[in-house]
C-alpha cells in the first residue's frame, strides 16, 4: 500500500496537521519575547528543526555551535551557571546518543538548567533512514536522574511543553517528530506537566500511547467501540515524572493495558508503564512498539506499516490484551 | 588526602599544584565566605581526577574546614571521588569524564560576555586529555566567538595512564594546535611561580582571543619517587610512601 493511500485510510486529509517541531518554534518565539534569559543553540540544523525562526527574530541569543554536539551540550551547561536558559536543539539521534554522556555529567549529575529538544523522533522521520530515526532516546533520558522526559501529542502539545519546560528547574527532554502530524489538541487543551491526559473514560481496555501514536490510539478505539470493546485512552505525554496515580486508575478499572510508542519497546515508554503495572497493579500488558530493530528508507506511512505501529497494530494489541484478561 | 582515602591521584594533582596555587591566592577575585558571589572569577577543573589539588586549595582558602580533607572519597563525604558542585562548597562544576570542561568555560565565558561582565573564566585541562574530541570542539567554539575573557591552562606533565602522552597518542606541535584554532598561546614553566603570575596577567590582557597557557610540568612533583612516573597516576601511598612523600613536600614549602 502507498503513503499516499495509507493517509486516506488513517483519514488525514480531513485533519488539520503540522509536525510538532512547529509548535517547539512558536514556543521559542514566545519565550524570546518573554524572557530574556531564553537562549537557543543548534549543531547546523536550525532549517530543519525550525530554530532559524528564533535566530531571526533574536540573533544575539542564538548561537550556532557548528557540527559538534557534544560541545554544544557543555557549552549550554556553561551558559545556564550564567543564568541563562539555554535550548538546545538538533536531531534526536545525535542530542541524546552522541552526547549523552555529556548530558549525564555535565548537565543530569551537576543538575543544570539547560534544555534539550531532540527533533526528528521516531520512524516517521522517513526516507533519511536509520541513522536519523531516533528510537532509543526515550530509554536513554529516561534513565538520567534529574531528566525529565515529555513526548507532546501534537504541535500545540509541543508549543505548551515547550513553555512549561522553560519554568520547570533542571533538565529537561522534549521529543519532537519531523512528519506532519494530526492536531488533535487545541490552542486550549491544558498541558499539566507530569499529568496524563484521560483522553475517554471506557471499561474494556486502558491504551497508554504518547506523540503520534495518540491518535492512532483514539482511531484504534473507534473501531473497537463498534467491536463491542471500550477503551480508555491516555496520552502519556509526560513521561518522567510518570504519572503513576493515572496509570493505576485506570488498569484497576479495566484490568487490561496496551502500550504504544513509536520507539523501541526496550526501556522506552511501555517499558515505564509496565514497571508501574508490575510493582503496584500487575494486569494483563501487550506493547505496541519496534521490536529491537532498526528502521529503514521509506514513506512515513510505509514505515508505520511495515514496523507494525498503525491502529490496526492496537486493535491486535488491544483484543489480545482483553482475550488474555478472561 | 589519597593516603586517607586508600585511593585517588596525587600524580596529576601535584603536577598542577603550583598552578593552583596561583591561582587560588594570586590572580583569581573569589571570596570563601561568600562562594556564589556574583563578581567572582570562576575556575574549572576539566580534569577532575585531579581534585585534591582543588579540595586543598578551597580548604586552604577557607570554602570548608580542612578536617573534611580527611574524608575524601569515604562515604557521606563532601569530597568525592571527582568534583560535584552540589557537594562542595567552591566547586563551580561536577567533572570527571574527561573533555567536557573546556565547553563549560566556553559557554560560561559567552554567557559572561553576553551580560558585559569582566569576570574571567579559567579551565585546567590534562595534556592526555587534550586527545578527547570534545575539547578541540570548544578551542574551536571559543575561538570563534573571540572569547578573550577565558584562560585555559594545560598541564604538560607528558605522562597519562598508559605511558608518556607522546608514545600514546602525540601532541606535538601543541602551541601550533592552539595558534591554529584562534588561541593566544603562552608557554611556561609550570612550577616557577613567578613565570606562571606573569602568563596569567599577559592572558589577561587579551583583546580579541581566548588564551591557553601551556605548562611544562612533572608529573608527581616534589615527591621523588613520584616524579615523572606514570605509575602514580592513581594510586594512593601507603604509610611509609606517604611519611615520606610528606617529608618531602614540607622540606620544599619552607
Ligand atoms: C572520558 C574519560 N575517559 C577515561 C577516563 C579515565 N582517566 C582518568 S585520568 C586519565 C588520564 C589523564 O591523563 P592527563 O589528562 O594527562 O592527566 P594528568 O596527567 O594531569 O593526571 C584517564 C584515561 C576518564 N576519567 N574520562
Ligand atoms: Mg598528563
Amino acid at each position: 500500500m502507498s503513503d499516499l493511500h495509507l493517509k486516506k485510510i488513517l483519514e488525514l486529509d480531513s485533519m488539520k496537521q503540522q509536525p510538532t517541531r512547529f509548535g517547539y518554534a512558536d514556543a521559542l518565539l514566545d519565550l524570546g519575547a518573554k524572557d530574556k534569559r531564553v537562549v537557543v543553540l543548534d549543531a547546523d540544523l536550525s532549517k530543519s528543526t525550525l530554530t532559524n525562526r528564533f535566530a531571526e527574530k533574536y540573533p544575539k541569543r542564538f548561537f550556532d555551535i557548528g557540527i559538534a554536539e557534544q560541545n554544544m551540550l557543555g557549552m549550554a551547561g556553561g551558559l545556564s551557571l550564567t543564568g541563562k536558559i539555554p535550548f538546545v536543539t538538533t536531531y534526536g539521534v545525535f542530542l541524546a546518543g552522541r552526547a549523552w554522556d555529556q548530558i549525564r555529567t555535565s548537565i543530569c549529575y551537576a543538575d543544570l538548567n539547560v534544555k534539550l529538544a531532540g527533533a526528528h523522533g521516531g520512524l516517521s522521520v522517513g526516507p533519511d533512514g536509520a541513522t536519523h530515526q531516533a528510537l532509543e532516546e526515550i530509554s536513554i533520558m529516561r534513565v538520567l536522574p534529574n531528566m525529565k522526559v515529555i513526548v507532546p501529542c501534537d504541535t500545540h502539545q509541543a508549543r505548551l511543553a515547550t513553555l512549561e519546560a522553560a519554568k520547570i528547574s533542571g533538565p529537561v527532554y522534549i521529543r519532537l517528530g519531523r512528519e506532519p502530524i494530526p492536531v488533535i489538541t487545541t490552542n486550549r487543551t491544558p498541558f499539566r506537566f507530569g499529568e496524563a491526559q484521560v483522553m475517554q473514560q471506557e471499561k474494556d481496555v486502558t491504551i497508554v500511547a504518547c506523540g503520534l501514536m495518540v491518535y492512532l490510539s483514539l482511531l484504534a478505539a473507534q473501531k473497537l467501540a463498534k467491536d463491542g470493546i471500550s477503551c480508555q485512552v491516555i496520552n502519556l505525554h509526560t513521561i518522567k515524572p510518570i504519572d503513576r496515580k493515572a496509570i493505576i486508575a485506570s488498569a484497576k478499572k479495566t484490568g487490561a493495558v496496551v502500550t504504544a510508542e513509536e520507539h523501541q519497546l526496550a526501556g522506552g515508554m511501555g517499558s515505564a508503564v509496565a514497571e508501574v503495572l508490575a510493582q503496584e497493579c500487575p494486569v494483563t500488558v501487550e506493547m505496541v512498539g519496534v521490536k529491537d530493530t532498526f528502521g529503514e528508507s521509506g514513506q512515513p506511512w510505509e514505515l508505520m506499516k511495515k514496523y507494525h505501529l498503525m491502529d490496526g497494530d492496537i486493535i491486535k494489541a488491544a483484543k489480545k490484551a482483553v482475550q488474555r484478561k478472561k | 588526602m589519597t593516603y586517607k582515602a586508600g585511593s585517588g591521584h596525587p600524580g596529576g594533582s601535584l603536577s598542577s599544584a603550583d598552578i593552583m596555587a596561583v591561582l587560588y591566592f594570586g590572580v583569581m577575585k573569589h571570596d570563601p565566605k561568600n562562594p556564589k558571589w556574583e563578581k567572582r572569577d570562576r575556575f574549572f577543573l576539566s580534569k577532575g581526577h585531579a581534585c585534591p589539588v582543588l579540595y586543598a586549595a578551597l580548604a586552604e582558602a577557607g570554602y570548608f574546614p580542612k578536617k573534611h580533607l580527611a574524608t575524601f572519597r569515604h562515604l557521606n563525604s563532601i569530597l568525592q571521588g571527582h568534583p560535584h558542585r552540589l557537594k562542595t562548597s567552591g566547586v563551580e562544576m561536577s567533572s570527571g569524564s574527561l573533555g567536557q570542561g573546556l565547553s563549560i568555560a566556553a559557554g560560561m565565558a559567552l554567557g559572561l560576555k553576553m551580560d558585559g561582565n569582566r569576570l574571567k573564566v579559567f579551565c585546567l585541562m590534562g595534556d592526555g586529555e587534550l586527545q578527547e574530541g570534545q575539547i578541540w570542539e570548544a578551542a574551536m567554539a571559543a575561538g570563534h566567538f573571540k572569547l578573550n575573557n577565558l584562560v585555559g591552562i594545560v598541564d604538560y606533565n607528558n605522562l597519562q595512564i598508559d605511558g608518556s602522552v607522546e608514545k600514546v597518542m602525540g601532541l606535538a606541535p601543541l602551541a601550533d594546535k592552539w595558534r591554529a584554532f584562534r588561541w593566544n598561546v603562552i608557554e611556561i614553566d609550570g612550577h616557577d611561580v613567578l613565570q606562571i603570575k606573569k602568563a596569567f596577567i599577559k592572558a589577561g590582557q587579551s583583546k580579541t582571543k581566548p588564551t591557553v597557557i601551556i605548562a611544562r610540568t612533572v608529573k608527581g612533583k616534589g615527591v621523588s619517587f613520584m616524579e615523572n612516573q606514570a605509575g602514580w597516576h592513581g594510586r594512593a601511598p601507603n604509610k611509609e610512601e606517604y611519611m615520606k612523600a610528606i617529608a618531602e613536600l614540607n622540606r620544599r614549602t619552607v
